[in-house]
């Protein structure tokens, strides 16, 4: 009997303590596009919906959690340093070439460079280089076209200083053109290189 | 022989790349950043990959940055703990499931494909709650019990 009791009151100490949890909030911000998201939060079937710029959820004391609005600084400043170390967003570049060439357009070799300059902010950056051409000339001669162009422009990074281990290269032939042509048929923009950089 | 040079410098740029166990790398590590992986701590520095069940650590001067597969941004500002419950990404249909928990510090997220296929299917939970992500910013800070 007396065990019980223990048993009880003991239970019934657990279920009146107050919540071990800290506070803990949430808030949604604008990404770098300024498109807005949404995220739920949910504390024992208590859910607060966030979809606006810097809308809050807030836990104290393992309340439910509660809706407020933060403004943008306060939120900024709130999580400064983690805001700070988010790794560089995923992109990609095109480069073009001149037909049969592994040579730049006047126009890529200008942007290349920027791409580069943009490439050496980055902390250890993947890449993956991938050639295409037109259609002119057989599959083989454009698959091996494709190739030499991707390894010319991994060529160029690796120049750059990036580490040979990082950069992937692929030649996908006259296969996946951007803009799609009869065999044959001379096209600047299919003549290119895709990088993306991670 | 050109032909065979070709090839291994190929296969060795490809072999630098990620392991099917790597879900992410780490890019970004500022100050105090462990690892903790099958019970071990390991010092983490940037290029480092992150594994699922892997769990990030940041000291009072630390903060990292890790970029995933399906290209989901994570980042812990000092004094964190975050944990890779379950990480799942097929590349080619970008189905996926990710599950992390904020044990306590900062957290700045950016959703990627996984949420972008299919809205709900990544989850952060904290010591207090449960996070159903649609996209994509989101911001999370989890203060530690007051004694």
């Amino acid at each position: 009997m007396g065990a019980v009791i223990v048993a009880l009151v003991g239970t019934l100490m657990v279920l009146l303590a107050p919540d071990q949890v800290g506070d803990e909030l949430v808030v949604v911000v604008p990404s770098a596009d300024g498109h807005v998201g949404t995220v739920v939060v949910e504390r024992r079937g208590e859910r607060v919906v966030l979809h606006e710029a810097f809308a809050a959820s807030r836990i104290v004391d393992g309340s439910p959690p509660m809706r407020e609005l933060l403004t943008g600084v306060e939120t900024r400043s709130e999580f400064a340093v983690a805001l700070s170390s988010l790794p560089h967003r995923p992109k990609s570049f095109l480069v073009y070439f001149l037909e049969g060439t592994d040579e730049f357009t006047e126009e890529s070799r200008v942007e290349f460079e920027k791409i580069l300059s943009e490439l050496r902010e980055r902390g250890a950056p993947d890449v993956v280089v991938i050639g295409h051409t037109d259609r002119v000339g057989t599959i083989p001669y454009n698959d091996r076209l494709s190739l030499q162009r991707a390894e010319r422009v991994r060529g160029e990074l690796i120049r750059l200083g990036i580490p040979e281990s990082r950069i992937r290269t692929a030649g996908r032939g006259e296969r996946e053109p951007l803009v799609p042509t009869d065999d044959d048929v001379s096209e600047p923009r299919n003549r290119r290189v895709e990088i993306n950089v991670r | 022989m050109r032909h065979f040079v070709a090839v291994a410098v190929l296969a060795l740029a490809v072999s630098g790349f990620a392991r099917a166990e790597d879900v992410g790398q780490i890019k970004v590590a500022k100050g105090t950043v462990h690892v903790e992986r099958d019970g071990k701590r390991l010092p983490a520095m940037v290029g480092m990959p992150i594994r699922q069940s892997d769990t990030l650590i940041t000291g009072v001067d630390g903060a990292a940055g890790v970029t995933f597969s399906d290209n989901s941004l994570l980042s812990t500002g000092p004094n964190s703990v975050l944990v890779v419950d379950l990480y799942m990404f097929d590349s080619t249909t970008h189905a996926g499931k990710f599950d992390a928990s904020l044990k306590k510090g900062t957290l700045a997220v950016v959703s990627g494909k996984i949420v972008k296929q299919t809205p709900g299917a990544m989850r952060v939970r904290t010591p207090a709650a449960i996070m159903g992500v649609r996209g994509t910013d989101f911001l999370v800070q989890v203060d530690e019990p007051a004694k």
